[in-house]
């Protein structure tokens, strides 16, 4: 008899990494930080259509309690500085949506004397979604592949080969 | 009133600062010296037949092969329906024009988003800083001879075309 069947039904068994990358996946909230047409659709995200919320994020309007960042449109060079500070006031563990084509790579606008063509030369970013701006479904499948992201995440097991910053 | 009888009222008030002619199209246009812009101005929006309350945009032109700008005024009285653009140039190494902030006060910003994009610095503007680029920012965007800087605090600006895999 293993020591597996000796405990009541109504007892789940886990690994801590796993129960604490569930409860921390299942309430990234993220910051209200809309720059262009992209913020609309990420309204239209935590609206009740699509429902963000479903999967335990909110937005917050500090990024002081925030978990995630989504930065959603055209960043010009002087929000650039404003966002990395904004992303520098978030408590780790933290990370960051870049959402559509011009936070990905300036897109339509890469061109342009004021775009910094791409959030990734200011901010790390997790996870990239593509569009022009992407729809709902799009945001929320990019918030679900953030949640796997964070649920294969080893917080406990010490990783020799990572510097100490 | 017709775009003749306004010239001829600044005409006979200003004389030689108001050249002769009238440009046609929807916004009938007339050929103003810099130097007697705000009384020029002052006397559109007062004089009870002209009536100019409204300022509707106020937009700059790099001329570089004249070496001039040339600073663009549309005007519009909504009490007489009519309408008029003033046409002002300035020479283009120091370009320099009398604010019509204290006239209509929208001037205010367009003036400042004027100075910022061309460099034309408007003579008695309460507050000319940049608009839109950041307050750092060195150059004026919109001159036909402006570079792009490389960086921009530590931003690279350039990123391979993304045609090239």
């Amino acid at each position: 008899m293993s020591l597996i069947n000796t405990v009541p039904e109504t007892v789940l068994t886990t690994k801590v990494d796993d129960l604490l990358n569930w409860t921390r996946k299942s309430s990234v909230w993220y910051m209200l930080f809309g720059l262009a047409c992209c913020a609309i659709e990420m309204m239209q995200t935590g609206g009740p259509r699509s429902d963000l919320d479903r999967f335990g994020a909110v937005p917050r309007a500090t990024p002081r309690v925030s978990d995630l960042i989504i930065v959603s449109g055209t960043l010009t060079l002087k929000m650039a500085l404003r966002t990395k500070l904004l992303f520098e006031q978030m408590p780790e563990p933290r990370y960051a949506i870049s959402m559509g084509s011009c936070a990905n790579c300036g897109g339509l606008f890469q061109l342009a004397y004021s775009v910094c063509d791409g959030v990734d030369k200011v901010i790390p970013i997790d996870v990239y979604v593509p569009g022009c701006p992407p729809r709902p479904e799009a945001l929320t499948e990019g918030l679900l592949k953030l949640q796997d992201k964070i649920q294969q995440e080893r917080w406990l097991v010490r990783k020799p080969d990572v510097a100490v910053a | 009133m017709e775009a003749e009888r306004i010239h001829g009222l600044l005409r006979e008030k200003f004389g030689n600062a108001i050249e002769q002619g009238v440009g046609a199209g929807d916004w009938p246009v007339v050929t103003v010296d810099g130097a007697s812009l705000a009384g020029i101005g002052r006397l559109l929006r007062d004089d009870p037949s002209l009536d100019f309350d409204c300022l509707s945009n106020l937009s700059g032109v790099d001329r570089k092969n004249d070496d001039l700008i040339e600073v663009w005024y549309h005007l519009f009285s909504y009490g007489k329906r009519h309408q008029v653009a003033l046409r002002a140039t300035t020479p283009r190494p120091d370009p320099v024009l009398p604010t019509v902030s204290h006239l209509w006060p929208i001037a205010d910003w367009l003036e400042r988003e004027c100075w910022d994009l061309l460099g034309v610095r408007f003579v008695e503007h309460p507050d000319l800083r940049r608009l839109l680029m950041p307050e750092d920012w060195v150059g004026h965007p919109l001159r036909k001879d402006f570079v792009e800087p490389d960086e921009y605090h530590g931003i690279s600006t350039r990123r391979e075309s993304l045609l090239k895999l």
